[in-house]
C-alpha cells in the first residue's frame, strides 16, 4: 500500500524554529526524505536554501549529520564519504547529496556527471525551486521558459529548462525518480526504494518557492499539486531503465481532460506577464512531454 | 578571547537545537486557529486525516487528536489551513502585525 | 644510533611520492591526470588493483572533484591522498581553502609546473606559490629520497596540527628523474605514523552540521555556551601554523632517529657557518646552488646556501638566526609576484627588516617555464649582486637569470 498521512512514520529529523522562509517546500521535502531514511544518512549540502534551513553555527535545525560543501563539490564530496564508509564497513548509512537546481544542473553538473558515470554509491537529491533563490532569484538552467527572475527581470527567461532526470539517465544509473512535496507518500516510498539500491540514485523534486515564484506562503502545497495536475511536473520513476508513472500522475494517465498550464502559472507572480503565445508554447511542451511519458509507461508495462 | 573559547572547537560543527533561528513564531503575521468542531481528528478523537501534520514544513503540528500547533515556532505560513479538507484551520491576523505574506528574515548566505 | 643499511631502488620522484602514500596506508585516493603529476596516481592505481595497497581509488572527472572526494573521505574518517600540478592545482583552488578551514589533515603532492597561459608543462614554482595563502603547510623537496621521507613526515605533521600539507617537488627535474631511494620498512613506518583519527564526526548517532554559515561574532549554542565567530576560527588556524614550526622540526628529528635520515626540519644549510654571502632557494634549485657556493668559494667568496623546506609556515626566526653573520643574501625564486618580485625574496627581506638586520638582499627570478638553470649562472648572479653593492647605492632591481630577450 502506498504510504499516506496515516501510515507515515512519526519520527522527525527537522526541529521547529528553523531558518527557512515561511511556507518553504524544502521543509516538507526534508521531513519525508529523512523519515524514509530513518535518519541513517549523511547529508552533503552545497550553498543553497537547505544550507539556510540547516542553520548557522553553532546550532543546527536538523538531527542528521550534515556536511557543507563548496557549490560545485556536492557529488564529489558525497563520493568521498561513500568511499570512506565502504572502507570502514559502514555502508548501512545512506549518503545523500542534497542540492538545489543550480547546485545540480549548473555549477554542480560536472561533479554529478562524474559521480553518476562512476556509479558512486550516492543518493543525489535535487530540490528544484527553479532559480537561485538563496541569492535572490537569479535565473538558473532549470528556470522555466517565460519566468521572470532577477536576471531576466522584464522579458522572462528565453529558454526551456534542461531535462535533468534525462541527463542523469544518460549515465545509466540504477534508479531515477521525480517527486513532489504535494505528494509526500509518493516521495517517501521512492526514497525507501532508492535507499535499498546500490549505486548512484537520482531524485528530482519540484520545490515551489513562495518568495521566488511569487505566491502566498500558504499556497506551497496547492502549487505543488497544481504542477502535477496540469502535468507541468510528472511523477515517475526509472528503475534499471524501466519507466513507470507513479502516484497522481499514474492516476492522470487514464484521463483525457486536464487543466491547462495557465491554471498552474497564473497564481505565480513570476508569470504575471505571460502572453498567449508563450502560454501556447509552454502548453505544447507539456502535451509533448506527457505524450512521451505515457507512451513510455505503456511500452515498459508491456515488456 | 576568553569566553569565546568555551566551545573548544577548531572548526565549525553545529549541534542540533530547537529554535535554531530563534522564536520563529515572532515572524508570524497570521495565526492558525483550529476549530475542533470542524477538525475530523478532533471530532472522532482518533488519528485520522493528519494532512496538517503531514504538510507542515516546520514540524510544529503534532500527530495527535486534536492536532496541536506549536505557536512558539509556527511561522504562520498557512499551509495547514490550505490543506485541511474540513476547513477547520483559519488564519487570523496577529495583533499589531500587518497581515501580509511572511517574508524571510536574515536568511541569506553566499551561493 | 646505528641504522641497518637497506638496498636502495632507483625511482622517479613521482614513484617516490606514490611509495610514500602506500607506506602511509592511505585509504582513499582520488586524482585527475595532469602532466607531470600523472605517474604518481598511475602507480597508486596499480598498487590498489594488485592489492599492494588496500584503498579505494576514485577516478574523478576533475581536480576540483579530486579534492572534493578527499574532503568527504577525510571528514568521514579516512586517510586520503591526491596530487596535482599547475592548472589542476588552480582548479582545486576553492577546495584548498575549504580543506584548511575544515582543519582536515590532507596531504597532497604538487609536482611543480608553470602556470598557463601560454601552455607549458615544464617546471617552475608558480603553481604552489599562487596557493600560498590558502592555509596549507607547504614543504619543498630537493631530491627523490627527500620526497618519500617528506610525505611520511607530512602525514604526521598534518594529523598533529590539523592542517593540510602540500609536498612540493619540481616537475620533471625530480618528478621524472630517477635517483636511488631507500624504501623504509612498513613496520617502521607504521610505528612512526599512527592510524588516522578524524577530528570531525559524521555519525547519525551524534549528528553535527559541519562548516555551516558562521557569523562574524561569537554566538551562543543551545546550552548557552558562547561559540566562536568566523574570525576566531581563523585565529586558531594561524596558531596551528605557528605550532607547526615546532612540529615540523620534531617530525624530522623523530624521523631521523627511526630511519637514519634527517632533512633539516624547516630549513637546511650548506657551508653556512662562516658564510657572509648566502644563497637562498627552495626545492631542487637550492640543491643546484650548493654547486654555485663551491665555485664561489674557489674564487674566495665565502658563500653558503640556506635551503627552504618549509615555505608556510615561514621559518622567519630560524632564518634570522642563521643569517646573523651574513652580509649579503641572494634569493632565487622560481615564481614571481607580478608587480613586485620573487615571493621568497619578499619574505626574506621582511624577516631581516623585522629583526633589524641591515643585510643586503637581492632577488633573482630563475627557471620560469622550465628555463634551464646552471650552477655557474647562480654564481654569476651572486658576483653581479656583490659588484652592484660595491659601485652603486640604489637598490638593485630584481634580476632575471638566463633571460634571452
Amino acid at each position: 500500500m502506498a504510504t499516506n498521512a496515516l501510515n507515515l512514520p512519526e519520527n522527525e529529523y527537522l526541529l521547529p524554529g528553523n531558518r527557512a522562509c515561511a511556507g518553504c517546500s524544502v521543509g516538507i521535502v526534508f521531513r519525508h526524505l529523512s523519515k524514509a531514511l530513518e535518519g541513517k544518512a549523511i547529508f552533503v549540502v552545497p550553498a543553497s536554501c537547505f544550507t539556510v534551513l540547516c542553520g548557522m553555527y553553532p546550532t543546527a535545525s536538523v538531527t542528521v549529520p550534515v556536511m557543507n560543501s563548496v557549490f560545485p563539490g556536492t557529488a564529489a564530496c558525497a563520493s568521498g564519504i561513500a568511499a570512506s564508509l565502504k572502507k570502514q564497513g559502514r555502508e548501512d548509512i545512506t549518503v545523500v547529496a542534497m542540492a538545489g537546481d543550480g547546485g545540480t544542473a549548473d555549477i554542480g553538473i560536472q561533479g554529478l556527471s562524474g559521480a553518476a558515470e562512476r556509479n558512486a554509491n550516492v543518493f543525489f537529491v535535487c530540490y528544484d525551486n527553479e532559480a537561485y533563490m538563496n541569492t535572490g532569484t537569479q535565473r538558473s538552467g532549470l528556470t522555466p521558459l517565460g519566468a521572470r527572475t532577477s536576471t531576466t527581470p522584464t522579458l522572462g527567461k528565453g529558454q526551456f529548462p534542461k531535462d535533468m532526470p534525462a541527463i542523469v539517465e544518460a549515465h545509466d544509473v540504477p534508479y531515477i525518480a521525480t517527486a513532489s512535496p504535494g505528494y509526500p507518500g509518493d516521495l517517501y516510498d521512492k526514497v525507501r526504494k532508492a535507499r535499498a539500491i546500490f549505486g548512484t540514485r537520482y531524485m528530482h523534486i519540484n520545490a515551489p518557492c513562495p518568495a521566488g515564484w511569487q505566491f502566498a506562503p500558504g499556497q506551497t502545497v496547492a502549487m505543488a499539486k497544481s504542477a502535477v495536475e496540469t502535468r507541468a511536473f510528472i511523477l515517475y520513476e526509472i528503475e534499471n531503465g524501466k519507466f513507470r508513472l507513479t502516484g497522481r500522475s499514474l492516476a492522470l494517465a487514464g484521463k483525457d481532460k486536464f487543466p491547462g498550464i495557465s491554471e498552474f502559472l497564473r497564481h505565480q507572480g513570476r508569470f504575471s506577464k505571460l502572453d498567449e503565445a508563450l502560454a501556447a508554447q509552454l502548453q505544447a511542451r507539456v502535451e509533448e512531454r506527457w505524450r512521451q511519458a505515457v507512451a513510455r509507461h505503456i511500452a515498459c508495462e508491456q515488456q | 578571547m576568553g569566553q569565546t573559547r568555551d566551545c573548544n572547537e577548531m572548526t565549525a560543527m553545529s549541534w542540533p537545537c530547537v529554535g535554531e533561528a530563534g522564536r520563529t513564531g515572532d515572524w508570524r503575521t497570521m495565526r492558525p486557529v483550529l476549530d475542533p468542531e470542524k477538525c475530523v481528528a478532533s471530532r472522532k478523537n482518533k488519528i485520522v486525516c493528519m494532512q496538517c501534520w503531514m504538510f507542515c514544513p516546520d514540524n510544529v503540528i503534532t500527530r495527535t487528536a486534536p492536532p496541536e500547533i506549536n505557536l512558539e515556532y509556527c511561522k504562520g505560513c498557512g499551509i495547514c489551513a490550505e490543506v485541511c479538507p474540513s476547513d477547520a484551520i483559519k488564519m487570523t491576523p496577529e495583533q499589531g502585525k500587518q497581515a501580509e505574506p511572511t517574508v524571510m528574515e536574515e536568511a541569506s548566505c553566499d551561493g | 644510533m646505528t641504522v641497518e643499511t637497506k638496498s636502495a631502488v632507483v625511482i622517479t620522484g613521482n614513484k617516490a611520492a606514490a611509495e610514500a602514500a602506500r607506506l602511509a596506508r592511505v585509504e582513499v585516493v582520488a586524482a585527475y591526470p595532469i602532466t607531470p603529476q600523472s605517474p604518481v596516481v598511475e602507480a597508486l592505481a596499480k598498487y590498489i588493483e594488485t592489492g599492494d595497497l588496500d584503498a579505494e581509488f576514485i577516478t574523478v572527472e576533475s581536480e576540483h572533484s579530486a579534492m572534493g572526494v578527499c574532503i568527504g573521505a577525510a571528514t568521514a574518517g579516512s586517510r586520503v591522498f591526491t596530487a596535482s600540478s599547475a592548472n589542476g592545482l588552480a582548479y582545486m583552488c576553492e577546495q584548498l581553502s575549504w580543506v584548511a578551514g575544515s582543519r582536515l589533515p590532507i596531504v597532497m603532492g604538487c609536482a611543480n609546473r608553470a602556470m598557463s597561459a601560454p601552455w607549458s608543462v615544464l617546471n617552475d614554482q608558480q603553481d604552489s606559490m599562487s596557493q600560498r595563502d590558502q592555509g596549507w603547510i607547504q614543504l619543498f623537496c630537493r631530491n627523490n629520497q627527500e620526497i618519500l621521507d617528506t610525505f611520511l613526515q607530512a602525514f604526521r605533521i598534518a594529523e598533529q596540527v590539523k592542517l593540510p600539507v602540500m609536498v612540493c617537488y619540481d616537475g620533471y627535474i625530480l618528478s621524472h628523474t630517477v635517483m636511488p631511494v631507500e624504501i623504509p620498512d612498513q613496520e617502521e613506518v607504521d610505528a612512526y605514523l599512527p592510524p588516522y583519527a578524524a577530528h570531525t564526526a559524521l555519525d547519525p548517532a551524534a549528528p553535527r552540521n559541519i562548516n555551516p554559515v558562521t557569523l562574524a561574532d561569537p554566538r551562543l549554542n543551545g546550552e548557552g555556551v558562547l561559540c566562536h565567530g568566523y574570525m576566531e576560527f581563523r585565529y586558531l588556524m594561524e596558531q596551528a601554523h605557528q605550532e607547526a614550526l615546532d612540529v615540523i622540526v620534531k617530525a624530522d628529528e623523530e624521523f631521523g632517529a627511526r630511519f637514519g635520515r634527517r632533512w633539516g626540519g624547516l630549513t637546511w644549510s650548506y657551508q653556512l657557518d662562516d658564510a657572509d654571502t648566502v644563497l637562498i632557494a627552495a626545492g631542487s634549485l637550492a640543491g643546484e646552488a650548493t654547486i654555485s657556493a663551491d665555485m664561489l668559494r674557489e674564487e674566495g667568496v665565502r658563500a653558503g646556501v640556506l635551503g627552504l623546506r618549509a615555505y608556510r609556515p615561514f621559518p622567519a626566526d630560524s632564518l634570522a638566526e642563521q643569517l646573523k653573520q651574513a652580509k649579503r643574501v641572494i634569493v632565487f625564486d622560481k615564481s614571481l609576484s607580478y608587480g613586485y618580485g620573487g615571493p621568497i625574496c619578499m619574505d626574506v627581506r621582511a624577516t631581516l627588516q623585522r629583526h633589524k638586520m641591515a643585510t643586503d638582499v637581492d632577488g633573482y627570478i630563475a627557471g620560469l617555464g622550465g628555463r634551464d638553470i646552471k650552477a655557474r649562472e647562480l654564481a654569476a648572479a651572486t658576483r653581479e649582486s656583490i659588484a652592484w653593492a660595491a659601485k652603486r647605492h640604489a637598490p638593485k632591481p630584481t634580476g632575471w637569470i638566463n633571460l634571452q630577450l
